[in-house]
């Protein structure tokens, strides 16, 4: 197959296995995240891939072709750090322009290139800054141009945008998107931020432990999560189990097979015709709107919304309705089973 | 509060500058005044005539070409050296490292020792005819000075951060030119500064030159040595004081300029890798460089553990006595004891004067001030030990300083060689503590006590013991200062084998190499636990 391929890859650390068994590819032309929590193994899988950190077993290949003896600087890759790991003895440019250089092109070809990714991360005119003088932001962004100057075959990305603060992080990964789109790059991200990860990528990968849990389209895993810890590590509010998800089956796919059932915030939603009961324990006021805790009969204490201006008192009874699209059906939860 | 905090800082300061000025400065100052004041009357004229002298021009000449030339080549071999110690994990590094560190606190004597030892016509390498040739000479300032090349440049290159390598690596720089274009430019400070003050250290090196150079070649130091000792020109000396004073002054401050500090290095990250086949050549350049350290020692093992003919340790139990012809006044352990204990003190002075002065020079905002405070005590690392010693002789016999008698004279000579290296190794820890943590210690009620017993002392801890081993090391082996200080019936062990080594006989000269292999080794054995403590700003500059 065209593209990256990781076969069964195993990477120790002593007695310990960072990276177990893991299978993964990122077709040509596409963008994979890894998400996992911290210590998963999901940057040492990276570094593996990077040819940074030698396999105890199993294949690393682009293009079908096996890449075990070839060294870090003759992938083709590159590597953009969590804190861009920009060259502080060189100005903007010349770090840009450093793979370049590296590849003998001639001056006026690296000056036009790094002018051309300046302007592709929307940093143009910053040619002559030292790294120092940059923001968060700005070294990110550089770091990508970077990483991108000689049009590597895979971008491997390590929580590229981790180590900046919410907004921006927000908005960079918007820009991500469109900026990777933009140069038709392959890329294999790793994070552990699921918002990250819907928004840069189109592929994603759940790690845990050591081991690739999941792995599918955006929509595949944000809508089918394996078990009830994935639910929980994508963002779904709470997760049921049991008793308490009986009393809702049969208001949701009653004929499926599933044993958990995965709540958003906003899953429960208070409304006069709604088939639940419940009482509310606790109200809270949002620009968007009432955030409640609910003792839903039956089913226990649960998160759920109001529509802002609505009349919902604590200690009042309420009647629920609950959105199917915000939710999600797990088969059997695996949760609390190690591997 | 401002005003308590200045007192707090002068009363701090004051410690460190009295005994500065007393046991440093008036010394010098003294000896210089000796020469150029010989009648009473200033004299600048026999000044202008000693610098225009051929013979001065000589040794001027030898005295740059040879620490030059030495410099130079310590870089080169250093370099592989701090690579394969600092940046690679394997059994016994731990134990080459402390090994690195031993030429340099070794006596200059027990060097010079060795080192004829193993290029003498009867020695191993005597087919080289490298026998008091200029050659040896800068071997044998390479041999000293290779530890601090590689102590310093090491401390760098262990602060860089791995992962600059690899983001290079992965754009697709080779191993050679990941190196020239990320490692290289991150090592330039340590490696401008462990190249000054190599240049320094040989420059006003007196022991090796003295031993090997007989005659024929001889630097500024020595030439202060023999116009005050044996042509009892002290104005030529104290022209030749006076220029040595300011080139290295200059030196110190050009060295103050390029000194940064490493930055902190993230003790978290991975550990470092094993070394690979294609770093073979470094490795075997290291390795060579480390024979080369090695083999004099080896040799001088080789030399105490035989007598005419035959293997044992008679040259060890002869070190009970006061060898043959009664060369010595009193047995050679008695010399052992007396290092042993004149060390001790001086330790103690040193490290109470060295903390103060690395206390000041760490305070962040101290400014120009502060910056003068940490170059002036800087100073008694290129001033000539002779100097130093002799000052000593003919300014503190007599009111209002008279230490003839005090068992303190060498101690505090001592010291005073060992102060900067001590400021050397507790500021660089010291500066590491961010400031805020302190503030943060204030904010919640801390005084200016506690918070140097709760933030600063649980970090520098391991660095004050650092110290405080080093220390010892340097002033058992000191032997400039202390030539002079001695008195023949309670010498130092490096005097007690400089007197060996003077007297004829195969017996005294066994005796000498056994009291060197012993001097080396108690050395060897404090520089490994002070090793141990990782402190990395040991021996670094």
């Amino acid at each position: 197959m065209s593209g990256l391929d990781v076969r069964d890859l195993t990477v120790r650390f002593g007695a310990t296995a960072a990276v177990d068994h893991v299978d993964l590819a990122v077709p040509a032309g596409s963008v994979v995240a890894v998400l996992g929590p911290s210590g998963c193994g999901k940057s040492t899988l990276l570094r593996a891939v990077a040819g940074l950190e030698v396999p105890a077993s199993g294949t690393v290949s682009y293009d079908g072709q096996d890449l075990a003896g070839t060294p870090t600087h003759r992938r083709g890759f590159a590597l953009m750090f969590q804190d861009g790991q920009l060259f502080e003895h060189l100005d903007v440019a010349a770090n840009i322009a450093y793979p370049l250089r590296l590849r003998r092109r001639s001056r006026a070809d690296q000056r036009a290139r790094a002018r051309e990714l300046l302007a592709l991360v929307g940093l143009e005119g910053y040619a002559d800054r030292l790294p120092a003088t940059l923001s968060g932001g700005e070294r990110q962004r550089v770091a990508l141009a970077r990483a991108l100057a000689v049009e590597p075959r895979l971008l491997l990305l390590d929580e590229p945008l981790s180590a900046l603060d919410r907004g921006l992080r927000e908005r960079l990964a918007g820009e991500l998107h469109d900026i990777l789109r933009a140069a038709g790059a392959t890329a294999m991200l790793v994070t552990h931020d699921h918002d990250e990860a819907f928004a840069v990528a189109d592929r994603m990968a759940v790690m845990r432990e050591g081991r690739i849990v999941q792995a599918g389209t955006l929509e595949e895993v944000w809508s089918r999560p394996v078990d009830g810890w994935t639910a929980a590590f994508l963002g779904y509010a709470t997760v049921l189990t049991g008793d308490r998800a009986a009393r809702l089956r049969e208001l949701v796919a009653p004929g499926e097979p599933w044993e958990s059932v995965a709540l958003r915030r906003s899953a429960l939603r208070v409304d006069p015709t709604g088939p639940l009961t419940a009482r509310v324990e606790e109200a809270r006021v949002t620009p968007d709107q009432i955030r409640l805790q609910l003792d839903v009969d039956g089913a226990g204490s649960l998160p759920g919304v109001a529509d802002p201006g609505s009349d919902v008192r604590v200690g009042a009874r309420v009647r629920v309705s609950i959105d199917t699209s915000r939710i999600a059906l797990i088969p059997s939860d695996l949760s609390g089973v190690e591997p | 509060m401002t005003l308590r905090v200045r007192w707090g800082t002068v009363a701090i300061a004051a410690v460190p500058l009295t005994a500065l000025v007393l046991f440093f400065v008036y010394p010098v100052v003294g000896m210089l005044a000796r020469g150029l004041w010989p009648d009473g009357s200033l004299d600048l004229g026999a000044v202008t005539e000693v610098l225009g002298r051929p013979r001065t021009h000589r040794v001027l000449w030898f005295t740059v070409w040879s620490a030059g030339v030495a410099t130079l080549v310590s870089v080169l071999a250093g370099l592989p050296v701090a690579f394969v110690l600092h940046r690679l994990r394997f059994p016994g590094r731990d134990l080459l490292r402390a090994l690195v560190v031993v030429p340099f606190v070794l006596p200059t004597v027990v060097v010079g020792v060795a080192f004829r030892q193993l290029i003498a016509p009867s020695g191993p390498l005597g087919s080289l005819g490298l026998d008091g040739t200029a050659t040896a000479i800068v071997a044998a300032l390479v041999f000293f000075n290779i530890s601090v090349v590689v102590r310093t440049v090491g401390a760098f290159w262990e602060a860089i951060d791995t992962r600059r390598e690899e983001a290079a690596a992965v754009l697709g720089a080779s191993p050679w030119q990941v190196f020239r274009t990320v490692t290289l430019p991150a090592l330039v400070p340590g490696i401008v500064s462990a190249a000054s003050v190599v240049f320094l250290f040989c420059a006003t090196s007196f022991g090796v030159v003295l031993t090997m150079g007989g005659l024929r070649y001889s630097n500024v130091e020595t030439e202060i040595y023999l116009l005050t000792t044996q042509e009892l020109d002290l104005t030529g000396a104290a022209a030749l004081s006076i220029l040595q004073l300011v080139v290295i002054t200059a030196l110190l401050v050009l060295a103050a300029r390029v000194r940064r500090s490493p930055g902190p290095v993230d003790r978290t990250t991975k550990r470092l890798p094993r070394p690979r086949l294609r770093q073979l050549p470094v490795l075997l350049w290291a390795g060579l460089v480390i024979v080369f350290l090695m083999a004099p020692l080896a040799s001088l093992l080789s030399a105490s553990l035989r007598q005419g003919d035959t293997w044992g340790l008679d040259n060890y139990r002869a070190l009970g006595t006061t060898g043959a012809h009664n060369a010595l006044l009193v047995p050679a352990t008695t010399g052992l004891a007396n290092s042993l204990q004149i060390a001790m003190v001086a330790t103690v002075i040193a490290l109470v004067l060295g903390s103060c002065v690395a206390f000041l020079v760490s305070r962040p905002g101290g400014g120009r001030p502060m910056g003068v405070l940490d170059g002036v005590f800087m100073l008694p690392l290129g001033v000539s030990a002779v100097t130093v010693g002799f000052g000593f002789l003919i300014t503190l016999d007599k009111p209002p300083l008279d230490l003839r008698e005090s068992a303190l004279l060498i101690p505090i000579a001592q010291a005073m060689v060992a102060l900067p290296l001590v400021v050397r190794t507790l500021a660089p820890v010291l500066r590491s503590v961010d400031d805020r943590q302190r503030q943060a210690a204030a904010s919640l009620g801390a005084g200016p006590l506690r918070v140097l017993l709760t933030v600063d002392v649980p970090v520098a801890w391991r660095a004050l013991i650092a110290a405080a081993g080093f220390a010892f090391a340097v002033s058992l082996g000191e032997f400039g200062a202390t030539s002079f200080l001695a008195r023949d019936d309670n010498p130092t062990l490096p005097v007690v084998i400089y007197r060996l080594i003077g007297h004829p006989g195969a017996e005294n000269f066994g005796m000498a190499m056994a009291a060197s292999v012993v001097l080396a080794a108690t050395t060897a054995v404090v520089m490994f636990a002070v090793q141990r403590l990782r402190v990395a700003s040991v021996g670094a500059f």
